[in-house]
């Protein structure tokens, strides 16, 4: 800590200028990262992901062989000479699957999540603000989308329209914001009553700011963890698709590789196993930023 | 001759509730002058809150409903006016701080960009202007260290702080009406003392007219020019602080005054004991046609009880609403 404060009684005009530029604002978002930087499990969920992306973006430069081609004899266990991870049982390259299949199956939870959370949010957050018919109204459209079976419902979409990455993303986040709706509105409804936005109202905000910059800050937390849920639930949403076979199946995903193994996990674990264990991985990572970012924004938490 | 700044006219309130419509607020004229602080007492539940959330312009719609009357500006009536060019009133020429300092700053935000907020509202400033202003006005109400505390959040601060800073935010666009809905009723005695002083050499400073609201006579001595006592919904009585305190007229009012403990300098003196005044306010929606303290009141009699007494002025400035004024004058 530097103890430079000059003495407030020798500062002239000119000195009190500068002084007003002095204090050194940390600036939020500084903060939050420094707080972020020393939580060791949400930076090893950190370092984990962009482990994970290197490996599903980078190397697949590297690492050219084609995760559908026939490379070997089917089913060879993980540590086969020039298969590390074994083959399936069509003899495809289980390594060459992870690195390939990767980017679909993290794009697909990506862009599912973020439909979902953008979805969910704004239905939530007009719904506990505003109140009234609009929350009546709001509320009847997320409790039909709650009580659809959700797979089943992904499956139609999926079946109606052509399997393609864009569909499936487009199915999970369609069936899955309702988590997201409903967690907004909570907060918004509990928020939107206290104190500090009723103050914000009598300084004359306007109700989007106040929506935005006044409830939104304050409903952060729990929304980012739910976020970070939906990015978790989303990938093994599309696991789940894929297993059932309604993904395209032209592009490999690591879902798609649990699925087409299924039947042969009795007898060669590491065709499932090892596409498994990396949905987990990516997973834990996810989970383990959102509960991170969760502890670095609230300042509550700051100074524990 | 002062002149007059706010004006309040026959101001209706309603709220609905489950028992029928309930008149928060009947028939209130008040007025406020330049530079002057009106004391509003009251008990709770007596419409206190309801008459600044009125002025404001935040009554909540539904359940409530402002059923008639005006609320002048300088001449613009606050009622008519549209919601964008409310937000430009609030904050910026008449503000508000609440009772509860501990839960009326927003956690996630430095207390800096918070004040900040207002002028940046209003005034459009820069951020680094803004900021400026705000320290500025940290300053103003005696927050030490301001240039360090500035960066700090609501929760690092005691309870007379935040309200210094609940000041500084009502205070940073220069508003020529500021309404204090009890300011000092979380803080402690010593803090509260501090805060009057404070509101009390900022009216000085900037000519802001406060609109004083609480329960505490103590408060309204320390505070107040004018008086305005409320009842379930109705001004009973209305004077110049001296004769409030000196010759309160509506037993209402002498029962305010009497609960309020005093100091002597000798512990040993016999004291007069503290009266409290039975009952509760009644609910709203349960008022007759009489008197609406009646119920309460240890002088009232048929006629009481049967009619609502009109507010009659006993003196220059000095209305008084209760048929025992009346009775004396007829005795």
């Amino acid at each position: 800590m530097s103890e430079q404060h000059s003495s407030p009684n020798q500062a002239a005009s000119a000195a009190f200028e500068a002084e007003i530029q002095m204090p050194s604002i940390e600036h939020p978002l500084r903060e939050a990262a420094r707080m972020f930087a020393r939580n060791k499990a949400a930076v090893g969920g950190l370092i984990l992901l962009i482990g994970i992306l290197l490996l599903t973006l980078v190397v697949p430069f590297f690492y050219t062989v084609d995760p559908f081609d026939l490379v070997w004899a089917p089913l060879s266990p993980p540590g086969t000479e020039n298969v590390p991870f074994g083959t399936d049982y069509l003899g495809r390259d289980i390594l060459a699957g992870i690195v390939h299949g990767g980017r679909a199956t993290l794009a697909v939870g990506g862009a599912a999540a973020i439909l979902a959370v953008i979805i969910g949010l704004s239905v939530g957050s007009l719904a506990g603000y505003y109140g009234g018919w609009v929350d009546e109204v709001l509320m009847r459209i997320t409790e039909f989308f709650q009580v659809l079976p959700t797979l089943l419902f992904a499956m139609v979409i999926v079946a109606l329209f052509k399997p393609s990455v864009a569909t499936v993303a487009f199915a999970i986040g369609v069936v899955s914001w309702t988590a997201v709706a409903r967690l907004a509105r909570s907060e918004f409804l509990r928020i939107r009553s206290l104190d500090y936005v009723k103050s914000a109202r009598s300084i004359g905000s306007s109700n989007r700011r106040i929506i935005w910059l006044v409830i939104l800050p304050n409903a952060m937390p729990p929304l980012m963890v739910q976020a970070t849920l939906a990015v978790g639930g989303a990938i093994l949403f599309e696991a789940g698709l894929s297993f059932l076979g309604l993904a395209d199946p032209n592009v490999m995903s690591w879902g798609f590789m649990i699925g087409s193994s299924r039947d042969y996990l009795m007898d060669a674990w590491w065709t499932v196993t090892i596409p498994g264990i990396f949905i987990f991985l990516t997973v834990l990572a996810v989970s383990l930023i959102g509960d991170g970012l969760n502890d670095a924004t609230n300042p509550k938490l700051r100074e524990r | 001759m002062p002149e007059r700044l706010l004006e309040i006219e026959d101001l209706r309130v309603e709220f609905k509730t489950r028992d029928g419509i309930a008149k928060v607020i009947d028939n209130l004229n008040i007025s406020l002058q330049t530079g002057e602080t009106l004391g509003i007492v009251g008990e709770s539940g007596c419409g206190k809150s309801m008459t600044a959330l009125s002025i404001m312009g935040l009554v909540p719609i539904p359940p409530g409903r402002i059923a008639g009357g005006r609320i002048l500006l300088d001449g613009e009536d606050l009622l008519q006016a549209s919601e964008p060019r409310m937000r430009e009133v609030r904050g910026n020429e008449i503000s508000m701080i609440f009772q509860e300092p501990m839960t009326s700053l927003n956690p996630v935000y430095s207390i800096g960009d918070q004040i900040a907020e207002t002028a940046r509202l209003h005034e459009g400033l820069s951020r680094a202007d803004a900021m400026a202003r705000a320290l500025e006005m940290l300053r103003a109400v005696g927050i030490p260290a301001a240039e360090r505390r500035i960066n700090e959040y609501p929760h690092q601060m005691s309870g007379g702080m935040r309200q210094r800073v609940m000041i500084a935010m009502a205070l940073a666009c220069k508003p020529r009406v500021l309404i204090a809905d009890e300011p000092t009723t979380a803080l402690d005695v010593t803090v509260q003392a501090q805060i009057f002083d404070l509101l009390n050499d900022l009216k000085e400073k900037t000519g802001t007219a406060i609109i004083m609201i609480t329960h505490d006579m103590g408060a309204i001595a320390e505070m107040a020019q004018r008086v305005v006592v409320m009842y379930a919904g109705h001004i009973i009585e209305q004077a110049d602080v001296g004769q409030i305190l000196t010759d309160p007229r509506h037993p209402y009012t002498q029962g305010l005054i009497r609960c309020v403990p005093h100091l002597t300098q000798t512990p040993s003196v016999e004291r007069p004991p503290l009266l409290e005044i039975p009952g509760v306010v009644p609910a709203l929606s349960q008022l007759g046609s009489g008197c609406s303290f009646a119920p309460r009141c240890q002088y009232a009699d048929a006629k009481c009880r049967a009619e609502m007494p009109p507010s009659t002025a006993i003196d220059s400035g000095h209305d008084v609403a209760c048929w025992l004024t009346e009775r004396e004058a007829a005795a």
